[in-house]
């Protein structure tokens, strides 16, 4: 889960790292009390979820408190890749001198995290890596023992860094090391991590994301800053139809019919379990098939889930016909989702004969299954027709459809 | 012969008495010559027995019970308490632990493995259905029922590693079409750290006697098929490998994860199209339909030999 700059820097302020002066404003006036509070020059920078902010126009510099609510009219109205701002920071100009690179991110060959740092901070540091490797330390630490400050001090000095900035930066690294644990954070960035012409250091900007599966245990951190529940902060941002799917999926707690993602084709997808989506998607696309969405059957869900969920697909405008398909399945019954799909087309006064382009889901109770598709008229498959000619057939079918 | 477990592998339920837990352990108890569930673990729930399996409060009291060390165990303890669990089964000197739950944050996985490497244990998962030697012994609930498990898996000389649970069932029982059994199938997990990748278990497969060729299931996200792709540069590995890579599709969505959690694409490497390109660089073929694998797979056994 992503957070905003003006999050990520609440949090590294809490670690005790120092940052600019700054606030956030969702209104022009917001933004030109935090000016004419800051005093001097700012930088209004748009608060969005995306990159290539400076690129679209999303970071302006303002002299005073007016031009800082003129700029802020500018950021606030500006959408940056499909994402309109919550709002924009205001942030002090500080007096750099040199900037550096600090982050935490998990290896996952090691199993453990990594710290990286470099001395040319403000550019991606991937790229740094490829360009000048010898600019770019990493250190790996334990998830046991706790993150002690020499281990920072180590990994600054291996970039011939002395003095002053040797013992400046080590406190800051360490306590981006320990909030990376303590928030379990995915990734905790400070790019870049300024050294003003007075000697000190400073976090100019921040990168937080934490993990999903670790927000129950970090609600307090999560209410501290304002985050609810249903702000999902994926990549782009649930659709009506996604949402309808979610609902579909709560309905009760048996098994999964739901992580439904919005495609724009005419071949619904009632498809399962997380590998056996991913296959069957792929695979309807190679045979030239269009998709009208992503979605996982797993754990053998209810009934009314699994029609809930063929209900969604069907009903979402410009699908012709839906496929049903599955990896061989053995926790999740055959006939528990045939009974769905049939009664999801039924309901909707549609001849699953002709709605369901194919039905593969081959494994537990699949005669009970078969039988009542067989009933139906419904074209079915077992485990001898395999995931990609059971797509093949299914984008065969639509594709002789009229439209 | 197999890896990781055979028919005299030992292993307690952590958690035994939840719903899942209790179908697993009668799945196992029923597949193949039978596994040797030696108890379960659910706090407060001592004296109780599931399909037979004693019940105890703690590992150490399973462990007491057995009269001596327990081989494994498979853990489907919410996600919350699974660290727990897992610690507590490895100071009770458990060495092969199979984490079924999902959902685990990774700080979390990254402390089991850590203790785990300490004491020379292996974990399996988390999130999966971890393993089966067909016709012999399953632990966990991969393939399912004993019926269908049968009915998806036989003996032979191919080694399945596979990130999608299901999807190691829907492989083997390709296999098993063509008449290629499997010397043990893995269900690794879908997070984006496991205890176990495909070039940890790989040694493994090269020990074993009766493996001659590896089948693996891939998806986006993570540097696992990375790491196999330079084990196998690096060890001149010459044992056959072939790979099925799923999720292509997610190229064109970065940030957005489908499927398992660990398919989220965090950076270039991470993509379906760079690591098809590394596989095959590593001499690993990347077939572009599962029902080709059979195939592929006796010809490079046969042109091994």
């Amino acid at each position: 889960m992503r957070f905003f700059e003006y999050e990520s820097r609440a949090v590294v302020a809490k670690a005790g790292i120092p940052v600019t002066k700054h606030g956030f404003a969702k209104s022009v006036e917001e933004a030109r009390d935090i000016a004419a509070d800051i005093g001097g020059p700012v930088v209004i920078k748009s608060q969005v979820l995306t990159g290539g902010r400076m690129k679209a126009g999303g970071v302006q510099f303002a002299d005073n408190p007016e031009e800082a609510e003129a700029k802020a009219a500018q950021v606030l109205s500006l959408e940056i890749n499909g994402h309109m701002p919550r709002g924009v920071l205001v942030d002090s100009k500080a007096d750099v001198a040199h900037e550096y690179y600090a982050g935490v991110v998990w290896d996952g060959i090691r199993k453990r995290p990594v710290m990286l740092f470099s001395d040319m901070g403000g550019i991606d540091i991937e790229q740094v890596a490829e360009e000048h490797p010898g600019h770019v330390a990493r250190a790996h630490f334990s998830t046991r023992l706790p993150f002690e400050d020499w281990q920072a001090k180590q990994l600054v000095s291996t970039l011939g860094i002395t003095g002053s900035a040797l013992n400046r930066l080590t406190p800051i690294l360490a306590r981006l090391a320990r909030l990376f644990l303590t928030y379990d954070m995915t990734l905790a960035e400070i790019n870049p991590l300024g050294e003003l012409t007075d000697g000190s250091f400073i976090a100019l900007d921040a990168h937080m994301d934490m993990e999903n599966e670790a927000r129950p245990r970090q609600k307090a951190l999560l209410t501290e800053l304002g985050v609810g529940d249903e702000e999902t902060r994926q990549a782009r941002e649930a659709t009506p139809f996604e949402l309808a799917g979610e609902e579909v999926d709560a309905q009760d707690h048996r098994g999964v019919a739901g992580n439904v993602t919005e495609f724009d084709g005419n071949l619904g997808l009632v498809i399962g379990a997380g590998g056996g989506s991913l296959t069957l998607f792929d695979a309807v696309r190679a045979h030239g098939g269009d998709p009208a969405n992503y979605c996982e059957i797993g754990g053998n869900p209810s009934v009314r889930k699994a029609c809930g969920l063929a209900k969604l697909v069907l009903q979402k405008p410009g699908v012709d016909k839906i496929a049903v398909m599955m990896s061989i399945v053995s926790n999740t019954r055959v006939d528990i989702v045939a009974r769905g799909v049939i009664k999801a087309c039924v309901e909707l006064g549609y001849d699953p004969a002709e709605k369901i382009a194919i039905f593969r889901i081959p494994g537990a109770w699949e005669e009970e299954g078969f039988k009542i598709l067989e009933k139906y008229g419904v074209e079915y498959a077992d485990r001898s027709v395999s995931l990609n000619e059971a797509a093949r057939r299914a984008v065969e079918k639509i594709q002789g459809a009229p439209s | 012969m197999s890896i990781l477990i055979d028919e005299t592998t030992t292993f307690i339920v952590q958690g035994i008495t939840g719903r899942e837990a209790v179908n697993l352990t009668r799945e196992c108890l029923d597949y193949g010559r039978g596994a040797r569930i030696v108890g379960g673990v659910t706090p407060g729930r001592l004296g109780r027995d599931v399909h037979g399996v004693p019940v105890f409060d703690t590992v150490q009291q399973a462990v007491e019970h057995n009269g001596g060390p327990i081989d494994g165990s498979v853990v489907t303890v919410p996600p919350a308490f699974t660290k727990d669990a897992v610690l507590e089964a490895l100071d009770n000197d458990v060495k092969l632990i199979v984490i079924v739950t999902e959902r685990i944050p990774r700080r979390d996985v990254a402390e089991m493995v850590e203790v785990a490497t300490e004491r020379g244990a292996r974990i399996i998962g988390p999130n999966c259905l971890g393993i089966i030697v067909p016709d012999v012994v399953k632990m966990g609930g991969i393939g399912g029922p004993a019926k269908n498990a049968a009915q998806a898996y036989a003996p032979g000389y191919v080694g399945v590693i596979s990130r999608s649970g299901g999807m190691t069932t829907e492989m083997s029982s390709t296999l098993k079409a063509a008449g290629l059994g499997q010397s043990t199938a893995v269900s690794i997990g879908g997070d984006a750290i496991i205890g176990s990748s495909y070039a940890e278990l790989m040694p493994l497969f090269e020990a074993d006697g009766v493996t001659q060729a590896i089948v693996i299931y891939t998806e986006p996200g993570g540097r696992m098929e990375a790491e196999l792709a330079r084990y196998v540069t690096e060890t001149d590995s010459t044992m056959p490998i072939v790979a099925f890579m799923a999720g292509r599709f997610m190229d064109e969505m970065p940030g957005m994860s489908f499927g398992h959690a660990g398919t989220i694409v965090e950076g270039k490497a991470d993509t379906a199209t760079e690591k098809i390109a590394r596989l095959a660089d590593a001499g690993i073929v990347v077939a572009e339909d599962i029902a080709d694998i059979p195939d592929i797979v006796k010809e490079k056994v046969a042109a091994r030999v």
